[in-house]
């Protein structure tokens, strides 16, 4: 059991905490003691948006100890917006639709659980874009059991 | 394709150059790659360790440098330099063990190197030793991904062949290739394998059934991914004045270690293997030599497009176009740079930690004209490469004959 | 209804000493639906359901109550536009809160960046601890002890395999952010509880699935709490059915909030916007705040709505609404209930008993 491990990363964890480099401007996460541009040391925290495009991603099929029951799950490299490239789960998405250049939207979710006794961990994770809908593009409620033409059926 | 003869190679620390002395590989040893469950860590160790005492007769060596990545994690054991040590019938001695994951072995070869020529010894023992398969499942999967961020990588469900993935598919993508495109670089592995007594997998690939093997983590699929297992291979270092009479004259040429950003995702490029390159540049400078005066590369082929990036890195191939070079033709035994000569991780087997050492005996090997039905012809000067971590640490070294 | 509740003869609606409003609102609905047909097809072999849910909603394996109440205040912040510094109290409800001992609050004000000058708790009275909290929250900010109070009602129920229940129970919630009614989308006009002890579902400690009374549910649980409270603070407001443009009951099905509505005289229409059980089934805690969040979705200016929860054990929360011109500006700040119900993705049974952890897997 890590607790203190995981309890010292929970604002980058939960709210993506970055920082700035106040010496060249670049945007760091996650943080670290020395900005990898100028080598600064003084930075200001930044909340960083939680919006990206990926940039690489892979279905991992071996999974390893604390993951066996994800598997298959996605793993990627997000671009976020203001710069930084992040290691991270992709969420709610299908083998079909999960592409490069697929913009992704960061939300907490469970990462693992330290089995049956132990803590449980919650991290960021990246799902397809869902909070930046246009007004134009509310979707209306299913009448009954209308289904979208686009919905995967996973079974 | 003879070349000329660094006398001593040459140190910078501070601006100044030191002078090192000469450094000849005295003797080697190792074991089959594979799934050895009647043999202990310590007994695979001994096995190697014999053969290469016995290969460097009269020298003993006065310090022990043990490559190993996991023992910690999978076997409960540490400090296996003073354990080897005595087990291996050197109680006394100086012994350490080094550690940088996959890149273990070739770290803890520049560590004898350093010792030998630096003159603090006269003899050094190399031996890279891994014993995986007490273990089994995720828990190895996990331990292999020690080698990854822990709190910004492994955290998150990563595994080497899964950020190994991550860089192959972002290739892919910006190459505009299919995996079987990759497929050349485990056929030649394979077709090495066959003919090495000490390989894990001792069969032709079909290039045609390639692509179609299971996914360990989406492009890196079963053939893909080098097989994980145990081994143990042992090399004997010493200065010149050590080399018996009539002994084949193997000089260290060069030996470089670089780093890079640790996690993948804070590389300046995540298709550039920077390490890699900056240790074959500084490796070449050493020992003189260009990319085209080296006879066989030794790689880290644990992943295709490792092999690819590695090749790029060592100018062998633009940026983007390494895989180009995956056929016979290219880095078979008798092609313009070949690779993976005796099945390189991916046919003779990955044994962690062990695995930069057999590379070292096998180069040594294609120098001596010994490596029987894997010859490489007029092989005069060969460069390994050892990788941590897909990248993070890489470590080249450059062995020339000198006979 | 028999035994009807002794009344008062006048009702004093709960109304805070400051005027309070609902500043922000944010739902939350995982995305995998179990339709009810598939729980009949392995448990009965045919696949009829008298229950009037078409399927129900079932939270991922990296889903539970924390993550789902997290996207829900975030929801609810991004609606509201504030700091979520000026916070006070993070308040979930919730009968399926991931640890026994450790509250659920703490990880989603820490999530939502509230921490740490806030007050933080978990709520429980079965599905009506949502709007509990929603009641003490207006008592905090109509106190002027706190600016804003975010109060959640969010569950992944689960029945026993088999059970009734495991037709209808669903995974979802919503996080109202109450503040100052001079900045709200909807105004609190008055609330109103009544609580008895009717032991009609409960849960034992260390058990794993509810049990519950059956038909014991229904006219001396549900539809006295529910019509009680209802009844009594229209009563208190001078106000009548047809004053309400919505009316939101908690949902254990499709069939409850229809007849509760026909018994206080709200026509099929009023109920219509909030009745998602057909959709996501009983979403327990996040039933009735879901229902709200709907119709906060579409509720004009000028608009009444009245909420009403129901929880086990067993009590019911009346709370009015009238819904101000800035609902429509804001209302767009965050994805709408019904995106969420759209975002569907079907699965079979087995894959439902995986997610739920319904595999002896040690």
């Amino acid at each position: 059991m890590e607790v203190s491990r995981n309890w010292r990363l929970q604002s980058q964890r939960y709210r993506m905490e970055g920082l700035r480099c106040e010496q060249c401007g670049t945007v760091i996460f996650p943080a670290r003691a020395h900005c990898p541009q100028c080598a600064g040391e003084s930075f200001a925290s930044l909340a960083l948006r939680g919006l990206g495009e990926v940039y690489s991603f892979t279905q991992v099929h071996d999974a390893p100890a604390g993951f066996e029951h994800d598997a298959p799950f996605f793993l990627a490299l997000v671009r976020l917006d203001e710069g930084p490239l992040v290691t991270a789960q992709l969420t709610d998405v299908e083998r079909e639709t999960v592409h490069i250049g697929m913009p992704v939207e960061m939300v907490t979710r469970k990462l693992r659980e330290d089995g049956e006794r132990g803590m449980l961990v919650y991290g960021y994770k990246f799902r397809p874009l869902l909070r930046q809908r246009r007004p134009d593009e509310a979707v209306a409620l299913p009448a009954r059991v209308r289904v979208p033409a686009t919905e995967a059926v996973a079974a | 394709m003879r070349c000329t003869r660094a006398i001593a190679a040459s140190w910078r620390c501070n601006n100044t150059a030191l002078t090192m002395r000469d450094v000849f590989i005295l003797g080697s040893g190792q074991t089959a790659v594979g799934e050895h469950w009647d043999l202990s860590l310590r007994q695979l160790a001994r096995t190697a360790v014999s053969a290469a005492l016995n290969a460097a007769l009269p020298a003993r060596p006065q310090a022990l440098f043990v490559a190993n990545m996991l023992a910690g994690q999978l076997s409960g054991q540490r400090q296996l330099g003073a354990l080897l040590a005595d087990y291996c019938g050197l109680r006394g001695i100086e012994a350490i063990r080094v550690e940088a994951a996959g890149a273990s072995g070739g770290a803890a070869l520049r560590q004898a190197y350093i010792a030998v020529a630096s003159g603090v010894v006269d003899t050094a023992l190399v031996l890279g030793v891994e014993k995986l398969t007490d273990k089994v499942g995720s828990s190895v999967a996990a331990a292999l991904g020690s080698a990854a961020d822990a709190d910004w990588e492994a955290a998150h469900g990563a595994t080497q062949p899964a950020l190994a993935a991550l860089i192959m598919q972002r290739y892919m993508h910006e190459q505009h290739l299919s995996l079987q495109q990759f497929a050349g670089f485990s056929v030649n592995a394979h077709s090495n394998g066959r003919t090495n007594p000490n390989a894990m997998f001792r069969n032709n690939l079909k290039a045609e059934s390639f692509a179609s093997a299971a996914m360990v983590a989406e492009p890196v699929n079963m053939f893909d991914t080098a097989p994980e297992a145990d081994g143990a291979a042992a090399l004997v270092l010493g200065a010149a004045h050590m080399l018996a009479p009539a002994a084949a004259r193997i000089r260290v040429a060069a030996s470089a270690l670089c780093t890079d950003a640790f996690a993948l995702a804070d590389r300046a490029d995540v298709l550039q293997l920077r390490a890699a390159q900056q240790s074959v540049q500084q490796a070449q400078a050493q020992a003189s030599c260009g990319a085209a005066d080296i006879d066989l590369f030794e790689l880290h082929d644990g992943f295709t497009i490792l092999a690819a990036l590695a090749l790029e890195a060592a100018g062998y191939a633009q940026p983007g176009s390494g895989w180009q070079l995956a056929h016979a033709g290219k880095i078979g035994l008798q092609g313009e740079i070949p690779i993976s000569t005796f099945g390189g991780l991916k046919a003779r087997g990955n044994p962690g930690g062990a695995t930069g050492v057999y590379q070292a005996v096998e180069v040594e090997q294609q120098l001596r004209g010994a490596a029987g039905a894997n010859q490489v012809q007029r092989a005069r000067r060969g460069m390994l490469q050892g990788l941590g971590g897909n990248g993070a640490t890489a470590v080249t070294h450059i062995f020339e004959c000198l006979n | 209804m028999n035994q009807p509740m002794p009344t008062q003869a006048e009702i004093k609606p709960m109304l805070p000493v400051l005027p309070v409003g609902v500043a922000g609102y944010g739902a939350y609905v995982p995305r995998f639906r179990l339709p009810a047909a598939e729980v009949a097809r392995v448990w009965t072999g045919n696949t009829g359901n008298s229950l009037a849910v078409t399927e129900k909603a079932v939270a991922g394996l990296d889903e539970d109550v924390v993550t789902m109440s997290i996207e829900a205040a975030r929801n609810a912040i991004a609606r509201a536009e504030i700091d979520p510094v000026d916070i006070r109290a993070v308040w979930v409800g919730s009968e399926s809160h991931p640890y026994a001992v450790k509250p659920t609050a703490t990880i989603v004000a820490e999530a939502i960046g509230a921490v740490p000058h806030t007050q933080a708790a978990d709520w429980q009275f079965a599905c009506k601890a949502g709007t509990e909290a929603i009641q003490a929250g207006i008592g905090l900010v109509g106190s002027g002890m706190a600016r804003y109070v975010v109060a959640i009602g969010m569950d992944t129920a689960q029945g026993r395999p088999g059970d009734a229940l495991e037709y209808t129970a669903g995974a979802g919630g919503a996080a109202i952010l109450l503040g100052p009614a001079a900045e709200s989308l909807a105004v609190i006009e008055g609330s109103h509880s009544v609580v008895t002890d009717t032991p009609d579902f409960w849960r034992r400690q260390h058990e794993r699935y509810p049990e519950h009374g059956q038909r014991f549910t229904g006219e001396p649980a549900y539809f006295r709490h529910v019509t009680t409270a209802a009844s009594e603070l229209m009563q208190g407001l001078g106000t009548t059915a047809g004053d309400y443009a919505h009316v939101v009951f908690h949902q254990p099905n499709a069939k409850f909030p229809q007849r509760a509505g026909q018994l206080l005289g709200f026509k099929p229409e009023q109920l219509e916007a909030g009745l998602l059980a057909p959709f996501i089934g009983n979403t327990y805690a996040g039933s009735a705040l879901l229902g709200l969040t709907a119709v906060f979705d579409k509720a004009a200016a000028g608009e009444r709505v009245l909420l009403v929860s129901f929880g086990s054990g067993a009590g019911s929360d009346a709370i009015a609404f009238r819904v101000t011109a800035r609902m429509q500006a804001q209302r767009d700040l965050a994805p709408s209930t019904a995106t969420y119900i759209a975002r569907r993705t079907q699965i079979d049974y087995a894959l439902y008993a995986r997610y739920r952890g319904k595999l002896a897997l040690q």
